[in-house]
Order: C-alpha cells, then structure tokens, then sequence
C-alpha cells in the first residue's frame, strides 16, 4: 500500500475532523434553523418560509452526521463503541431529538390545523436545539477525561453516570456549540429570508455570534487555567498495531496547551474561530449574507479544530484509567481497512459536494411568503 | 456485568427497532422506481396525468419516507449503543460498508429527494427525471451496502481474527463485497421492496376504482403496478429462493432448521411440506414430505447432499472442543505475545476461535468446562426449528399469493378489463398488508436462525453487547416503544388522509371531490381549527 499506517492514522483524526467540521457546517445551519423557527417566525406563513429556507436540503445535510458516525465506526470503532455505549442516555436523547425533524418537515403543513403545526414547530425545535447541546456538552467532557476502563479482552465499562455529564464546564461547552449553531442558521436564515423574517434573524446573528465568542474565550481560559488536560508519559508507536493498553497517560494541568507551544503555527486554528466570527457579525450586520456564511462556516472550522488541536493525539481521555485512553494511533482500524475507507472518501466526497452545491443553486434565491402561497399544495 | 436479561433485552430492542424500521424501507424501495415509470412515462408522452400520478405516489411516499429516515438512524446508533463489544471486534471490517453506504449512496438520495419534491418548477423536465432516477438509484444502493454488512454477519468472508489487536481484520475488501450470501440477500431483499411498492399502488388505485372515483389516474396506476409487481414477484421468487441457502454454515444451519430436515437424508432430498418439529426429541413427530424436491430447490443438482440439523450438531461439538483450545492459547498469547510455538498452534485453529467463545455464556475459565457444558454449548448452535419451519412456509405462501394476484392483474390489465373485476380489485385491496408480513417474515428467518451469533462462528451474541445496566435497557425500551407507537399512528393517520383524498391533494382542479377551478391558496387567516387537507 502506498500510504504507511502512522501516516493513515493521521489521515483519518483529520477525515473524521472533516466529516465533524461537514456535518457542523451543513446540518448545523438546518438545525440552527430549527432552533430559531418558533421566534424569528411569527406567523405560519413566516415559519413556512423559515422552514422552506432548509426544506429542500435538510435531509442531504443530515448524511454528514450519519457519514460521520459511519466513518468513527469503520475508522475508530473502539471510540464507536466507548463513546456511544458510554454516553448511553445522552446519545439517546440525541436520537429521540433528531426523530422530530423528518416526520416535524414533511408532516407540519400537511394537516390545516394550528394546534397540529404549532405542535410540529416545537418538535423542530427540539430537534434543532437539542443535538447541539449535547455535542458541546459531549465534548465538554472529552476535554475533561471521560471515566471509562476495559478489561483485558477490550471489554469497555463506563463507570460514570448520565447526570456526571452535565457537569459546568461540559455545560459551557454546550453553549459554545448551541450559540454556534444558532449563529450559523441565523446567518443562514438572513440570506435565505428578506423583509421581517430576515431582520428577526440579523438580530438573532448578532446575539448568538458574540455569544459564540464569549463562552469560546471562557472555555479557552478553562482549558488554559482550569486544570484540564492529559499527557502521554510513554507514547505508543504510531506504527504499532492498535492496542490502548499499551500506553502510559497522566492527567495533567494545562497539558491541552502543550500542541500550541509545540507547533506554533496551529494557533491559528483558534484565532480562525475568532477571525472567522468576527467577520461573520460584522457582514450580517452589514447584510453581506452570503460573505457572512463562509466565515460563520470558517468559525466553525476554528471551534471544532482548536477542541481537536488540543486534544491530539488523544479522542477519548480516560478520567479514571488514564492510560486506557484513547489515542488516534491506538483506538483505530487496520492499515488495509483505513486505506479503503481513504479511497471511498477520495472519490465520493468531491461528488457529494458537487451535487450537493448543485441542489443549492437550483433552490437558489429567496424563500418568501408569496412563494409559500403560490406552492401552498407542495411547499413544507 | 452482563447478564442474560441484558443480552435478552438488547436483542429485543435491536429485533424490534429493526422490524419496525423495515415497514418504511421495502415501500421507499419500490415506490422509487415506479415513480421512476410514471415520470418516465410525463417525460415521454406529455400527458399531464403521469405528472399528477409521479406528484400524489410521491406524496404519499414522503410520507412513508420521512419516517424510513427516522427510524434508520437508530439503528446505526444502536451498534455503538447496545452491542459496544461487536462494534468493537468487527467494526474493522462492518462499519467500512455503513460509512461506504453513507458516502456513495444515502447522500445521493437524500440529496435528490429534496430536489424531487420541490425542483418541479425549477428544472427541465429531462433534469426533473433525472433527479428522480438518481434517487432512486441511491436509494437502491443504500441497500447494497447494507446487506453486504448484514450478508457478512451471515457468511463472514475476508477477514481474520488478530490476537494482537482482540479484533477481526479485514483480509480481502472485494470477497466482502462479492460475498455471494450478500449479493443473493440484495436481490432477493430489493425484489421483495419493489412487490411491497407495487402491491401499495396496486391497493390504492383498486381502491379508487372500486368506488369508481378517479378512474383514469386509478387505471394507468393500476397498470403500472401490475406489471412492475409481476416481474417483482418472479424476481423474488426466482432469485431469492432457497438455492443462496446452500452457501456458507450460517445458510446451511438456517436451511435445515427451516426445512425440519434433522437428518441428512440422500441426495436428492425430500421437501417437508408440513411437519410438527420437536426440539426436544430432534425429530419430526408428523411430517408430509414430497421426495426429490428441497435437493433440486436447495442444490439445483440430484447429487449433492444437504447437511442436517444432526450431522452440523456434531460438526459444531467438535468445533468447541477445539475452539476451547484457541481460547485457552488466546489468553496464553495476550500475556506473552511473543510465544511463537503458541502463536503457530493458535493461527492452527484460530477459525475455531468462535466456537469456543460460545463456552463462555456458561463459564469464564475453559479449566471449568464439562462435557455437559460442551453439549449444552453445541446444542445452543441449532436455532429453534418450528418458528423458522412456519415462518418461512408463510412468507413462501404469501409470496406465492401475491404471484397469482400479479399474475391475474397483469391479465386483466393487458385485456383491459380489469376496472369491472371487482371481485380482483377487493383481492388487491384486502392483500395491502400482505408484502409487509412477508418482509417481516423473511427477516425473522434471516435474524432469528442466525442466533446465537451475531457473526455466524465468530462471535457470540451474549459477548457482542454493550455492559449497560438492565434499568438502562428498560428506560430505553420503553422509550422507543412510546415514540414509535406515536410515530405510527400520526404516519397512518396522514397516510390514510392522504390516500382517501387522493389525486386532489395536488389541488390541481381535476380530480374527485374539487372544484373545477383550481383551489384558491389559503390566506393565513383561513388556517382553520378543524382539521382540512392541503
């Protein structure tokens, strides 16, 4: 084959990133959507409208998140199936939360009832609010180590509870990616929308970015002050077979810091956050939408990365066994299996964005009320 | 700590979400492809009716669809979830199809549904078929890659167990692929999809034309669907019979406990057409049995012999003996990897491995075994025989039914009687939950006769689940039992709405039960209290 393995592995923590980043991007603004839909629209006019901004596009968007727990799966699936065993109640309550937008889409305007649509809003709502959250708050806890163990057959055990989740650094975690989201469909919202709706979600843009903003520089400072952080005190061989059990961690004060004075470049990974943030207030609020996006998208690249840059080489932290946690070169597939999975990505993804883009510009333009009346047999 | 209740509950809550899941899957795929017909047919002749008949049938397939998305999702969840150890020891080689199915196929049909229900005004027409044919390719893809994932828990092909990662790796990427358990499975899945769409179109437009309402969209819908479900049912039947059954040890086990065949009998065998199978007593107590029969249907040849339920039994006992072994140098090797001459007698009898993991519902240590236990263990290899016999005789009895109602509508379609048979249309009506049954039948046959693996041979069911407490799996269950029972009444409360309505959802003007003109958009203030239809 031609790429050696530690090179495969790295490959893959930046695929997976990848993926996380699509799915942020893509189905976060469709779920930033969802979550502003019952306070940006007034009427049900205006909230067809806000709906049909994602109508066409949120079930493509959602793939990234389905292609995402595929690609951990065949490329992590020690992280696969820790985290998501561990995590029970909280992927569950992911789930139930994501059940509301299929059925909250296509079901709302079919039925003239407004107890039935209002009803049908807030499950999208649910569904757009709550998947955020958790992933922030998921993440939120991968930086503070996770307790979790396995026995000598690779058996995981996760001896935490769901409520040890919801602990106050998690939680701020949760608003960075909740605010992040919502600033992201409210930008998105304001290119797709115009007149009351479109200002409704300017003034959402401008809440949620800095918001965006602030809670990031307090989990950073967290990070930096708080203690967090893990070092590998006897590294395993990134050209090794994957075995976590061969590693020696510490947890240590700070240490998420260690990447940044390491390799100094990747500090700009964070400042894209506030880059990328910045910027993208500063043109919503001069209504250049389509600008605004691309750096709230870059934003997102920022946040998501900086959590991964700290992080690397670790995925998953142990809080109570260090030394079983999970590293990107010993939680991963094989070399055969990685190179496939490499292939797949190589060629597939170019296409997805393709069509993806295409379906985009066909739906291009303005969702305004007047097109809800004209299409009120077909439109969401 | 992993109990039995647990391992109980986890496979309850996977068997359940699953079936439950695969009452929206078989219509999404059939439906895709007639609506792929009708607008072919918009395309090619201009008639307005194809268009209208491609815009209601996909209505109506939203709707089921929406639901399809919903609950497959909590499948890909539930592998991490609740069958963490699996997810783990296989994922090297079964996540690689779920993440490919994602990348070539789910994002390209749930890319293009969207463009299918609101690109009508913005693009050609030529672009619009395309749409809907790329939809419904990668629909159809979807379900390639994830039966080359369930085909490989069946027959699982290319890969090997590796002591140094405690995981099977994959060896051979294409055999997975080719794996011909899983190409049988597509074809036979797929087919029985495209009946269930024929059989829904089929139903309703029976039903339109009973009460002679919408006639001419009911007719060519009619039509349509007795052609597409003839040539469906034949496919079924042709290609997914008994002969993909011969391949591979899970197959084999399957195929005698399904056929009550405990003895390997000579070549060609006989085919139990009726039989009270007794677990206990390893005999059939009555059997009707017709000589030749399940040797040509299972072989498609007179010499070669199928294996009984007695002859794998034994083969299985000696299979333990010597995976007890394989896991006895498992744990040598774990504590000294270096160990070549334990290294060389386990890649021995590695293949084994599985096997001897079986012990270990019963004991941890093999220095524990007994003969009895060994028994036990072998034993526990043979599914129970009288819920596959009768499951498989009703799906093949159904699916036989619904040959000769394709058969008979496709008939009278091609002499164009058929709107005045009423006595075939009420046949066509009543048999709308038929292909559901059959779906459900045919995966219980695939699921249920594969136990106790949930990778036939190589790891056990009651190892493959994740160490939740049983509280956690009641929360859960229940959970899923709520919201799935609610989902099921709002779908079938909107799909029978809708199918009731009929074409004039569409608010065209032209059909049953509107205004000539076409209706009048509602004004936000008319959104009414009463419940109406848009």
């Amino acid at each position: 084959m031609p790429l050696d393995y530690p090179t495969l592995k790295l490959i893959w923590w930046l695929l997976v990133g990848v993926l996380l980043v699509g799915f942020a991007i893509m189905d976060g603004h469709d779920m930033g959507v969802g979550t502003l839909l019952p306070f940006v629209g007034k009427s049900d006019e205006e909230r067809r409208a806000v709906i049909n901004t994602v109508g066409p596009h949120w079930d493509g968007n959602q793939v990234w998140f389905i292609t995402a727990g595929g690609a951990i799966f065949a490329a992590w699936p020690l992280v696969y199936a820790t985290a998501f065993s561990g995590f029970y109640w909280a992927m569950l309550a992911v789930l139930w939360a994501l059940f509301f937008r299929p059925v909250g889409f296509d079901y709302r305007s079919k039925i003239h009832h407004a107890g039935w649509r209002r009803t049908w809003d807030w499950g999208l709502f649910v569904g757009g609010a709550v998947p955020p959250l958790i992933f922030g708050v998921a993440f939120g806890n991968l930086l503070q180590g996770v307790p979790f163990h396995f026995d000598a057959n690779l058996v995981p055990y996760y001896t935490g509870s769901f409520w040890a989740l919801l602990n106050p650094f998690a939680l701020l975690a949760g608003v960075v990616s909740s605010a992040m989201l919502s600033f992201h469909g409210a930008v998105y919202l304001a290119h797709r929308t115009e007149g009351d709706i479109q200002r409704r979600a300017i003034r959402a843009a401008l809440v949620f970015g800095p918001l965006m903003l602030l809670a990031f520089s307090l989990a950073g400072l967290w990070v930096a002050r708080g203690g967090l952080g893990y070092a590998l005190a006897l590294a395993p061989d990134p050209a090794a077979l994957p075995n976590p059990l061969a590693k020696r961690v510490v947890a240590e004060a700070g240490a998420w810091l260690h990447n940044y004075a390491s390799a100094p470049a990747t500090v700009l990974v964070p400042a894209l956050a506030y880059a990328g943030g910045l910027a993208a207030i500063a043109l919503v609020a001069a209504r250049r939408t389509l600008a605004a996006f691309v750096a709230s998208a870059l934003a997102i690249v920022g946040v998501i990365g900086t959590a991964g840059v700290s992080m690397f080489p670790f995925v998953m932290p142990s809080s109570t066994r260090p030394d079983a946690s999970l590293t990107v070169w010993d939680s991963v597939s094989s070399h055969r299996t990685l190179g496939i999975m490499l292939w797949a990505t190589v060629i597939f993804m170019p296409l997805i964005v393709a069509y993806t883009g295409w379906a985009y510009k066909v739906m291009a333009g303005k969702v305004t009320t007047a097109y809800i009346r004209e299409n009120e047999h077909s439109a969401y | 700590m992993v109990t039995e209740q647990l391992v109980d509950l986890s496979r309850l809550q996977f068997a359940a979400t699953a079936m439950y899941h695969f009452l929206f899957v078989p219509l999404t795929l059939g439906m895709t492809w007639l609506l792929v017909i009708m607008e072919s047919l918009w395309v090619m002749t201009g008639k307005p009716v194809y268009r209208d008949m491609t815009q209601f049938w996909g209505k109506l397939f939203g709707i089921n669809f929406a639901l399809g998305v919903t609950t497959g999702i909590t499948l890909e969840f539930q592998f991490g979830t609740n069958w963490a150890y699996y997810s783990h020891y296989v994922g090297d080689i079964f996540g690689a199809p779920l993440a490919i199915e994602g990348l070539m196929a789910f994002f390209l049909e749930s890319t293009f549904i969207g463009l299918f229900f609101f690109g009508w005004a913005r693009l050609s027409r030529l672009q619009h078929l395309l749409v809907t044919l790329l939809m419904a390719v990668g629909t159809n893809l979807s379900a390639l890659w994830i039966l080359v994932a369930n085909g490989w828990m069946q027959n699982p092909v290319g890969a090997e167990f590796s002591f140094e990662t405690m995981r099977m790796e994959l060896t051979d990427f294409t055999a997975v692929l080719l794996n011909p358990v899983a190409q049988a499975k597509f074809v036979h899945t797929v087919s029985a999809g495209y009946v269930t769409g024929a059989m829904f179109v089929l139903a309703i437009s029976s039903w339109y034309l009973l009460r002679r309402r919408d006639v001419d969209f009911a007719k060519r819908s009619f039509r349509i669907a007795a052609a597409f479900g003839f040539a469906s049912v034949c496919s079924v039947i042709v290609l997914g019979d008994e002969s993909g059954y011969s391949l591979g040890e899970a197959q084999q086990t399957k195929l005698a406990a399904m056929e009550a065949m405990w003895e390997t009998e000579p070549a060609p065998a006989g085919f139990n057409l009726f039989a009270l199978p007794d677990d206990a007593a390893m005999e059939n107590r009555y059997a009707l049995q017709i000589p030749w029969v399940m040797g040509l249907i299972g072989t498609r040849s007179l010499e070669q012999e199928i294996p009984g339920l007695k002859e794998i039994l034994a083969k299985n006992r000696a299979r333990i003996v010597s995976g007890m072994e394989a896991v006895r140098l498992l744990d040598a090797l774990r504590a000294d990897p270096a160990d070549a001459a334990t290294r060389t007698r386990f890649d021995a009898i590695k293949g084994d491995l599985g096997f001897g993991l079986l012990l270990r519902r019963y004991v941890q240590s093999m220095d524990e075994v007994t003969p009895e236990l060994v028994d036990r263990a072998a034993r526990d290899t043979l599914p129970r025989v009288a819920p596959l016999f009768w499951t498989f005789r009703l799906m093949v009895a159904l699916g036989f039914a619904m040959l000769a109602l394709f058969g008979l509508a496709l008939w009278h379609s091609l002499r164009g009687d058929f709107a005045e048979r009423r006595g075939l249309l009420r046949w066509a009506l009543y048999f709308l939950p038929v292909p559901w049954v059959a779906c459900e039948m045919g995966w219980f046959v695939a699921e249920y006769g594969r136990q106790p693996w949930t990778i036939y041979g190589v790891l056990p069911t009651h190892l493959s689940v994740s160490t939740l407490t049983v509280e956690s799996l009641y929360g859960s269950l229940a959970g899923f039992v709520g919201f799935y029972t609610l989902l099921l009444v709002v779908e079938m409360y909107l799909m029978v709405r809708f199918a009731r309505l009929g074409p004039a959802s569409l608010g065209t003007g032209r059909y049953h039960g509107e205004a000539a003109a076409p209706a009048a958009p509602l004004a936000p203030a008319a959104i009414e209290p009463r419940p109406t239809l848009s």
